[in-house]
């Protein structure tokens, strides 16, 4: 059964990150689309309706694949977690069962009318049904990581005589200290990966000297939101988001910065290698006391190191949750950087006329998806050995009769399909865009990219 | 309150197979009620707006059932784990069929995807019946409430059944028939010309198989599962549900007759209400019956969620259920009335 653990946890890993490409993007181009067809509705610029109706075909292609790769999800509560789902579904059914009746419906209703109902039923109704799809896209993400909050830090639970939780209060839920610090942390993260894909293709038109027109639009508007959520990616949001880890999760916190002994004065680690022999970080380069500082804004301040904490309460794999969360940082750090200095270059007018720059923008497009990823697996890999954290320990929350060849079976059958659907969606995605906003007439049921 | 959940899970997943046993069905008869290209365009029209919405209903009763009965969750989603994956895997290859198709005007493309299209509708339309099957035989469900189904084993519905066995492979065949039926009907009511007359045909023939099958179905229950009987000895109302059923069976040959498309359309959803409703009845209070010992199975007693997370949960659900009411309406509204492929839509993508 060990090794059934082993493939139930690879195989709801591996399809819960493939999922999260997807949503990370339809959930970021949601706002930048309400932007778009405001400004399209306030001006009746015809050219604002072309870049909008670009853009939600981009969305609809994703939306559909994070609809087919995000059933397995919820199903996999149940197939591969059977006892955690028994042991939390009177907290999490809850926040699931409103998230398919709240938000879901909200989006596929409206969806359709998006793609199949602008001429039919005109510029307000198409508006209103994109400030829905907004709604419902933001309300899911609400709703899941309320539900990750939850297992990151429960709450609003008792445990009754059958050693299951029920919950205890709905706002209780809703008012979790994780959920309000980590939710828009990862809308920030979202709405990076909407505007830097915005911008990468603008740049990619500018470059290639095709739909010269909406490049400029794209760049302009991608970017101006780009940086706008990488700042608050790493301020407030992901500040608050750290801050916390240490507060209710503090040996994840000493894993994540790779603090193995008590430290005053600790410093960040900038690069380094974790050696889990001597519990050192090898090759170090240290910038000192800023950790302290962070955490409790005092330079001398104690930062508790991993050895004080039982070592069966360790994150079970330190050097890959330190490297997720150090990646994590870095492309944070960087994405300010890029976008400062090309919002400095498009203030100055010289941006479009920058191939340099162009470059970076268009080739920046996979690191949001990069960052979020490896966000996520600071966030669930710090949870560890936890599923429920402080509750129930991972290995006691997977199915008792599904065997490890059942396991493994289905695994590498996800990997296969997973494969060909990437591939699929590039495709349709890159052929989308060579065609270019100004080939879309009004999208067709049956005709249009659906 | 749990015998309420009960009933208002049910209600979500009938209505889940009404509204997307229509498009599978529609999947099943694609093939063969539309010939040309464009004929396929305009059936895949009829379906496009409204299919991703009609699969919500199944993500929501699943949450549902999550929220109220966990047990019952946790323990029949890790027993029927091969079956539900081989969904999940066909529900995936039909969602993406579907923009696929579209998207390149390549012949070779477009039949290719036609046919995942309409395999993977067809096969789910089995699963779907199946399932309804297994749900009502009984899994081995053991004293702990857990249990893990092989796909087959001797095809017999005794104490250790597979997923399949002669009676889940003839509900599967049931499932089939009643959604190309189903799916027939819809199509014969949103389109006009040959598409029409072939799904009217489809339609017309596939009612005996479907009145064949639910006979069968029906004649079969008592060896499978005779305890089914005692909700109707006990409470005879839940016979209703039984005539309804058979009424709409009635309704559906008469008005295929007279070529009422609406009206058969309206027929075959309450044939499938009214079956999925007296077999709700007759499971009641059984949510998995164990074939083990009858003390394993799960009930609406030993697997709700606690009262008061029932309670909150039916604010929420009103509040959400009518919300949901309203948006279905208002897109079925909006996308109502025949399809009629637009000029520009005839040559080409």
């Amino acid at each position: 059964m060990a090794s059934a653990l082993l493939y139930d946890r690879l195989q709801f890993a591996f399809t819960a990150t493939f999922h999260y490409l997807f949503p990370q993007l339809t959930m970021g181009l949601a706002l930048l689309i309400v932007y778009l067809k405001s400004r399209a509705l306030w001006t009746g610029d015809d050219h604002y309706r072309r870049v909008a109706r670009f853009w939600i075909k981009i969305f609809a292609i994703s939306f559909a694949f994070g609809v087919v790769t995000g059933i397995p999800l919820e199903f996999q509560f149940g197939t591969n977690w059977a006892r955690f789902s028994n042991y939390a579904g009177g907290v999490i059914g809850q926040t699931l069962g409103m998230e398919g009746l709240f938000a879901f419906f909200l989006e596929s209703s409206f969806l359709g009318i998006l793609l199949f109902g602008e001429e039919k039923l005109g510029p307000r109704v198409h508006w209103v049904a994109s400030v829905m799809l907004f709604l419902g896209s933001w309300l899911s993400g609400w709703l899941i990581i309320a539900t990750n909050a939850w297992m990151q830090h429960p709450v609003a639970y008792r445990v009754a005589e059958d050693g299951t939780l029920h919950v205890t209060s709905l706002s209780g839920l809703f008012t979790n200290d994780w959920l309000l610090r980590q939710y828009p942390h990862n809308m920030a993260a979202s709405v990076a990966t909407g505007a830097f894909v915005m911008a990468a293709v603008g740049a990619y038109y500018r470059l290639s000297g095709i739909h010269d027109l909406y490049a400029r639009t794209f760049l302009r508007t991608g970017l101006v939101a780009a940086a706008l959520a990488s700042f608050l990616l790493l301020f407030p949001t992901g500040h608050e988001a750290g801050k916390q880890v240490f507060t209710y999760q503090p040996a994840t916190g000493a894993a994540f910065e790779g603090v193995f002994h008590n430290e005053k004065g600790a410093g960040m680690v900038l690069v380094g290698q974790p050696n889990m022999e001597t519990l050192t970080i090898d090759n170090a380069i240290t910038v000192p006391w800023v950790l302290s500082i962070l955490v409790y804004q005092r330079a001398k301040a104690e930062v508790r190191g991993l050895d004080t904490f039982p070592r069966d309460t360790w994150p079970d794999n330190v050097p890959l949750l330190y490297y997720a969360y150090h990646i994590m940082i870095g492309l944070g750090t960087i994405f300010v950087a890029v976008t400062g200095v090309a919002l400095l270059w498009l203030w100055r007018g010289k941006l479009f006329d920058c191939p340099w720059l162009l470059w970076v923008l268009m080739l920046s497009a996979p690191l949001p998806y990069i960052a979020t990823t490896a966000g996520w697996m600071t966030a669930e890999l710090g949870r560890q050995p936890w599923l429920v954290y402080g509750l129930l320990r991972t290995a006691e929350g997977a199915s008792p009769l599904v065997s490890s060849g059942n396991a493994l079976f289905t695994l590498i059958g996800f990997m296969g399909l997973y494969t060909l659907l990437g591939l699929l969606f590039l495709f349709l995605i890159f052929d989308t865009i060579n065609k270019g906003p100004a080939a879309s007439p009004q999208p067709r049921p049956a005709a249009g990219d659906r | 309150m749990e015998t309420l959940w009960f009933a208002i899970v049910a209600l979500m997943l009938a209505i889940y197979v009404v509204l997307d046993g229509f498009d599978f069905g529609t999947g099943i008869v694609y093939l063969f009620v539309a010939r040309t290209d464009a004929e396929r365009r305009t059936v895949l029209q009829a379906i496009e707006p409204v299919w991703d919405g009609n699969e919500v209903w199944l993500i929501a009763g699943g949450g549902l059932l999550f929220m109220a009965f966990p047990r019952v969750y946790a323990a029949g989603f890790s027993g029927f784990y091969l079956a539900l994956m081989l969904v999940l895997w066909l529900l995936i290859l039909r969602g993406i069929s579907l923009p696929l198709r579209s998207h390149l005007a390549n012949p070779l493309w477009r039949t290719f995807w036609d046919w995942v299209f309409a395999g993977a509708s067809l096969l789910l339309a089995i699963v779907l019946g199946a399932a309804l099957g297994n749900l009502i035989r009984g899994v081995p469900l053991n004293a702990e409430g857990y249990f893990f189904a092989a796909l087959w084993t001797d095809f017999l519905p005794g104490p250790a059944p597979g997923i399949l066995d002669w009676y889940t492979v003839l509900m599967g065949l049931e499932g089939a028939a009643l959604l190309t039926v189903h799916g027939a009907n819809y199509l014969a009511m949103k389109t006009e010309g040959p598409v029409r007359d072939r799904a009217r045909c489809v339609a017309a023939l596939g009612q005996w198989t479907v009145a064949a099958l639910t006979l069968a179905s029906l004649l079969a229950l008592p060896l499978v599962q005779p305890g089914l009987r005692s909700n109707y000895d006990a409470h005879p109302i839940g016979y209703g549900l039984l005539l309804l059923a058979l009424g709409s069976l009635a309704g559906l040959f008469y008005w295929r007759r007279k070529q009422r498309d609406g009206a058969s359309f309206l027929a075959s959803s309450l044939l499938i209400l009214g079956l999925l409703g007296s077999t709700a009845w007759g499971l009641y209070p059984n949510l998995l019956i164990s074939t083990v010992h009858p003390t394993h199975s799960l009930t609406v007693s030993n697997a709700a969620a606690s009262h008061e997370g029932l309670q909150w949960a039916l604010g929420w659900f009103l509040a959400g259920f009518s919300l949901v009411l309203a948006y279905s309406v208002y897109v079925y509204r909006c996308f109502r009335g025949k399809i009629v492929l637009s000029e520009d839509e005839r040559p080409g993508a």
